[in-house]
């Protein structure tokens, strides 16, 4: 029992091992990443900075919270291409024959892909700093905010290893990747304040997960307070992993059919 | 039923046998196979030769629990490849029909991963790295990308893979495809050498020449089914006609006068062509024939320009067995074939 939890852990750090080699090896996954999410938080905070009005507030400090957000939801589309590539090259298949254990194989993604959204996400904080932008609330508020952000990835991600493992092959998985995450990136509270769209936008963006977890980030790092949104982005979180985890093994069993 | 009773009581290697009963697997209208029974012993080289689309990849992911059967049940080292699965894993390597390497790692880092994956330990995962990579001829590209590599040495690299956890039954799907032939002569070289460890190596290969040079015992699947199975002699006695004493008259207007001298020593169907001045019968006793044709020509004063024994060939009986030929021989095959005897 004991021996099988150790070999389990052991399996699963073994993969994600593997998968981080990728993201570094493959300036694509994560340089490039980096580089495009920095490059678009400069240009918005130097060329929209001055000409958008946000009541008072610093622009970097209305949007960088978002960005963060933002920066998490995009990079969830790499992992289902990761995982249909293993697919569609029959890598999965030496994987599948070797005795580690069954769930390792997704789970080493969702590990790896967790600390590329904590280096992304650390990353944009620091040239957020940078650009002026402050954690207003103080340490605490600002270190839970991180982490929450880090779960929503997390769950996300779960939803990006059920759609890889379901297309089984890489640019399909890049174009379901994408259609699922631009409405929930702009048909929400990131870009702009819900009472500015239509109402039945409105009605989509006051369900969509990314309206609660950017305002709670918004509200942590403001230091104002939360309301009801951090419950809600727990929930949802709590709520993805529970549906996408299990639909996401029943497939990996389910390719020996 | 005790899985590990050997037929053989020579056979001394402990409990790699494969068992196979009534396995079937359809894909939609495709019935990949229909009802395969097998059974392989410990230790021994198993060749399962068929043309393409016959069902050979289909019965070894069935083997290495990656597929399914939709009926019918298989043990591999006495465990069930469903129920058993994990136990089947543990003691079984794999080397599909195309190289599975992790492109983005070394050759190196992929040995070690799979090692780990085997459950050897860091610092044993390391040092098999470093001997597969050695007997593969791999060092001197072992921290080159696997992204790099040429066919020939992701093949290889694919095959050192398999062979990480020593495992006491190797299955390998198509190994020789695509390699040159230096490298296909290696690679039979360690096919014999697991055998020799006790290991077992199920393998699937197109090329008649190849079960026949490697296999203790072939099995011929066709139509996802097996239809004839033996060692390679047992297959040419059954089911590819008899050896053949052939001849070539140095004076071809001889040829009644050797017709009338062999007719004693000679059965019924003698074939001959007469343009040619060449007679064949069949001569089940081998060699022996040999002189006694000799002395019967010298007899009557013919002379002989040619004289030999025509061996059956796995080809002779996979024509015969499945009423079509078996693929054909890609190049580096042929170049083989002129290779070696
Ligand atoms: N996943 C699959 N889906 C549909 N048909 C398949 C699949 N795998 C194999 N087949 C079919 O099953 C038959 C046997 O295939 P296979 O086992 O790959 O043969 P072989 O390895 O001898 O070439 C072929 O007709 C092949 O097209
Ligand atoms: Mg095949």
């Amino acid at each position: 029992m004991l021996k099988n939890v150790s070999q389990t852990i052991s399996d699963i750090g073994v993969m994600s091992q593997r998968d981080i080699r990728r993201y570094f090896r493959l300036p694509q996954l994560l340089i490039t990443n980096i580089i495009l999410n920095v490059v678009l938080l400069l240009l918005f905070n130097y060329v929209f900075g001055g000409a958008i009005q946000t009541g008072g507030v610093a622009y970097i400090q209305y949007f960088l919270p978002g960005f963060l957000v933002q920066s998490v939801v995009f990079g969830s589309t790499q992992t289902s291409v990761g995982i249909s590539e293993d697919l569609s090259k029959g890598l999965i298949d030496r994987f599948r024959s070797l005795p580690m254990a069954r769930s390792a194989f997704l789970s080493g993604r969702v590990v790896a892909d967790t600390l590329r959204y904590l280096i992304l996400v650390a990353l944009m904080i620091a040239v957020g700093y940078a650009a002026g932008f402050r954690f207003q609330g103080g340490f605490f508020p600002a270190f839970a905010g991180v982490w929450l952000i880090i779960l929503f990835g997390i769950a996300l991600t779960w939803v990006g290893v059920f759609i890889g493992i379901s297309v089984k092959d890489a640019e399909t998985a890049q174009v379901a990747g994408f259609v699922w995450v631009f409405p929930l990136v702009f048909a929400s509270s990131l870009y702009v304040p819900i009472e500015t769209m239509p109402s039945w936008l409105q009605a989509f963006a006051n369900i969509n997960p990314v309206t609660p977890m950017v305002d709670t980030i918004r509200a942590l790092s403001w230091g104002t307070s939360i309301s009801s949104s951090l419950w809600k982005i727990l929930v949802w979180d709590l709520g993805i992993i529970l549906v996408c985890l299990p639909l996401a093994l029943r497939r990996y069993r389910l390719l020996a059919q | 039923m005790s899985v590990t009773a050997q037929s053989d009581p020579e056979n001394t290697c402990p409990n790699a046998f494969i068992e196979v009963a009534g396995v079937a697997k359809t894909f939609g209208k495709v019935r990949a196979l229909a009802g395969v029974n097998l059974e392989v012993e410990p230790g021994i080289v198993f060749a399962l030769l068929g043309p393409n689309g016959s069902g050979k990849t289909t019965l070894v992911k069935v083997l290495t629990t990656l597929l399914r059967p939709d009926t019918g049940t298989a043990r591999v080292g006495g465990f069930d490849v469903i129920g058993q699965a994990s136990e089947v894993r543990n003691i079984i390597g794999l080397a599909g029909q195309y190289p599975a390497v992790d492109e983005n790692l070394t050759g190196r880092e992929n040995l070690e991963m799979i090692g780990r994956l085997y459950h050897l330990g860091r610092g044993r995962a390391r040092d098999r790295a470093v001997e597969l990579l050695d007997s593969f001829d791999l060092s001197d590209v072992a921290n080159r990308r696997a992204k790099t590599y040429s066919g020939g040495l992701r093949r290889r690299l694919d095959l050192a893979a398999a062979l990480v956890a020593n495992p006491p039954i190797l299955f390998l799907d198509e190994p020789t495809t695509g390699l040159d032939p230096r490298s296909r002569l290696n690679l039979w070289e360690i096919i014999k050498d697991q055998a020799k460890q006790c290991n077992s190596v199920f393998l699937t290969t197109q090329y008649l020449e190849e079960a026949d040079r490697l296999a203790d015992h072939i099995a011929i699947i066709d139509n996802g089914a097996i239809i004839q199975q033996g060692t390679s002699q047992e297959l040419k006695d059954c089911c590819g006609g008899e050896t053949h004493v052939k001849m070539r008259l140095a004076d071809r207007t001889q040829m009644q006068k050797a017709l009338d001298a062999l007719r004693e020593i000679a059965p019924e169907n003698m074939y001959q062509n007469p343009e040619m001045g060449e007679i064949s019968f069949p001569a089940p006793d081998g060699t022996a024939v040999l002189s006694t044709v000799v002395r019967s020509l010298d007899a009557v004063g013919v002379e002989l320009a040619e004289l030999s024994l025509k061996e059956p060939t796995l080809d002779d009986v996979f024509l015969a067995i499945t009423g079509h030929v078996a693929e054909e021989v890609p190049e580096t095959d042929t170049s083989m074939k002129s290779g070696s005897g």
